[in-house]
């Protein structure tokens, strides 16, 4: 479709939302990243029948980890959609995106930087 | 049958009278005026009063001692002991020291979990459960040996008690769970308050089958609602309480001022329904926070006056 | 299988915020099947650490490991030649393993990262549930093999207490009434006359009650 949505996400294609596990959301922010994001099918669509639902609860679970740690649960999100939607996969890009935004970088880059300094 | 200790209780009931005890609370301090001022209320109208051994699991003052302060007064106390406080050391221990006192009488209970009281942190202890006690005061009294097996000098002389509750689950082992009892030497059984009429004389149509009324002697549990709230409260909230819809409604029919004569009039009518059921050899009127009007429950039930010494 | 629960990671960073070298060790048996301390739940937890230190601006180096077993000397000893570079471990597995793995390493300073429950089974995932007690010696034969000692809040031999309702236990209506569970069973196996048998006095000086126990076999000893 060619529908624009911002150049400062970087994705990471999956078979299932199943695939992801906690671990890889928290790896994603010791790294670095300001935010992530899972977009998994319509919940009763996913063609492996629960994958997106346990992304979903991991999700949660990354969420709380993140607020434990003072990194912030709402820098982690779930959508879905389903594969046709298009317009909605930039919606949501843009929206994650302006949220990240308003929130600001991950704080321990602060701490990156310094020890890289 | 004879009986086997000094118990006044023990002596009324092998009399074939009607027997009435009823029970106390201990306060939560140590004044005993709160004891023996609700003993006074009732003396002359029981044969015997339990008191209860931090019920609920609420820590109050304990019940040996409360029962110490009735035998001083003149009184007969029975001791309710829970095995969820003590182990077999402590028990056996308590029990002398009540023997000491030359008291008679002795409930055996399980006790309220401590979830329920004032320190659900603590521990329990259930060394041994209240069958097991039961077999231990016969022994302790009929052996006069320790569980350890040394003598006892001077073994306690108990009559022996436990609790029945005909409305627990499963049912189909209520029955059966008193047998057991009495198999373990129980002597006299107070049961849970009644409300369930025909559940109860079910329940003692199938002791009776069995031969149990013979071999122990039951007084039938009975407590007056204060209250259609009460009642309710009852039905809804307290394990092992069973109160029909009609009971509550009759309850509820009445306006609030007229609940607490209605309460005392079902528990009157339930006392004279009872006295009429075979086996049933006594009654147990638990009218806690209320004990000033068991003399008018047992006037009005036509059990007064009580057999002297 | 013994059963454990993660320790809040917030009482994990008092335990070792004073620390600046970390290795995070796990174990491969009970903890990783109640989900608690194995591979995956070491590495949630020092990625999580490392963040939330990089968060406080403090260095702080948390390294990786599980190990099958902490409670056997063969796998303890695979951390012998690297546990010295580290300040401070925090163990995963059951209380078992991390005094084990303390004993071990006498001079190393050693935490614990969950907190251990129970022995019990896996009702479904997610869901454990208390079995055992381990009083050592087991009645599971007169009892239909369900046992009293572990499932009933009062653990009462003989059984039900007056305050079992609809098969519940009068603590909780998520308990189911330990008794009611072996009164059916016996019922099923045609032997519910065995329910006036009555239970002696147990012994509990097998159980914790005795002391700390011990077991030898001096047929299998080296």
């Amino acid at each position: 479709m060619r529908l624009r949505y911002p150049d400062t996400i970087r994705i990471i294609r999956v078979p299932c939302t199943g695939k992801v596990d906690v671990i890889h959301i928290l790896r994603a922010f010791e790294k670095g990243a300001d935010g992530v994001y899972v977009v998994g099918c319509m919940e009763g669509d996913c063609r492996f029948e629960t994958g997106n639902l346990r992304a979903r609860r991991r999700v949660e679970h990354a969420k709380t980890i993140l607020d434990a740690v003072g990194i912030g649960g709402d820098r982690v999100k779930m959508f879905n959609l389903s594969s046709g939607e298009g317009p909605r996969f930039a919606e949501y890009a843009v929206e994650m995106t302006d949220k990240i935004k308003e929130m600001g970088p991950n704080p321990i880059k602060r701490f990156r930087e310094k020890r890289a300094a | 049958m004879s009986v086997k200790t000094p118990s006044k209780l023990e002596k009324i009931l092998d009399s074939g009278q009607l027997a009435v005890t009823s029970e106390c609370g201990p306060p939560r301090g140590s004044d005993p005026k709160a004891i023996t001022r609700k003993a006074e209320m009732i003396k002359d109208h029981v044969d015997a009063i339990n008191i209860t051994d931090n019920q609920t699991s609420v820590t109050r003052l304990c019940s040996l001692a409360a029962c110490i302060h009735l035998k001083l007064m003149g009184l007969e106390p029975t001791l309710q002991m829970v095995v969820r406080d003590r182990n077999r050391i402590a028990l056996q221990s308590d029990i002398l020291g009540a023997a000491s006192f030359d008291i008679h009488n002795i409930l055996c209970l399980s006790g309220d979990h401590q979830t329920f009281g004032d320190c659900p942190q603590g521990q329990n202890v259930f060394d041994i459960d209240s069958m097991q006690l039961i077999q231990t005061v016969r022994h302790m009294r009929d052996e006069g040996k320790f569980l350890g097996g040394d003598d006892i000098a001077r073994p306690p002389q108990m009559f022996v008690g436990a609790a029945a509750n005909p409305f627990a689950d499963p049912f189909e082992i209520r029955v059966p769970r008193l047998a057991k009892k009495v198999a373990a030497g129980v002597e006299f059984i107070q049961t849970q308050c009644i409300y369930n009429l025909d559940k109860f004389e079910l329940w003692m149509k199938q002791a009776r089958d069995r031969g149990l009324h013979e071999k122990v002697y039951i007084l039938a549990g009975v407590t007056p609602f204060k209250s259609a709230g009460m009642a309710k409260y009852m039905k809804n909230r307290v394990p092992g309480m069973d109160v029909p819809d009609e009971v509550v409604k009759r309850m509820a029919g009445v306006p609030k001022e007229k609940q607490p004569e209605e309460g005392l009039n079902i528990c009157v009518e339930t006392i004279q329904r009872l006295k009429e059921c075979e086996g049933v050899r006594g009654f147990h009127i638990m009218a806690i926070e209320w004990e000033e009007k068991v003399p008018e429950i047992v006037e009005r039930s036509g059990l007064y006056p009580r057999p002297s010494e | 299988m013994i059963v454990a629960e993660k320790k809040p990671i917030e009482e994990i960073i008092e335990m070792v915020k004073a620390f600046q070298k970390i290795l995070v060790v796990g174990c491969n048996e009970c903890v990783t099947v109640c989900e608690a301390g194995g591979k995956k739940e070491v590495g949630i937890l020092a990625s999580a650490l490392r963040m939330y230190f990089m968060n406080q601006g403090k260095k702080m180096d948390i390294d990786e490991i599980t190990l099958e077993r902490q409670c056997d000397h063969e796998y303890l000893e695979e951390l012998r030649n690297t546990i010295d570079q580290y300040d401070a471990v925090i163990s995963l597995a059951c209380g078992v393993g991390v005094q084990f793995l303390a004993e071990k390493y006498f001079s190393t300073h050693v935490y614990p990262g969950v907190n251990t429950c129970f022995m019990g089974v896996t009702e479904e995932r997610g869901v454990w549930s208390e079995r055992c007690q381990g009083c050592g010696q087991c009645i599971l034969d007169r009892t239909a093999g369900i046992c009293p000692i572990s499932r009933c809040a009062k653990r009462l031999l003989n059984g039900p207490c007056g305050g079992s309702t609809k098969g519940k236990c009068e603590i909780s209506k998520d308990l189911d009434c330990a008794w009611q569970l072996i009164i059916d069973r016996l019922r099923e196996l045609d032997r519910l006359d065995e329910y006036e048998r009555i239970a002696p006095l147990k012994d509990w000086s097998t159980e914790r009650a005795g002391g700390p126990r011990k077991v030898v076999r001096e047929d299998v000893r080296q």
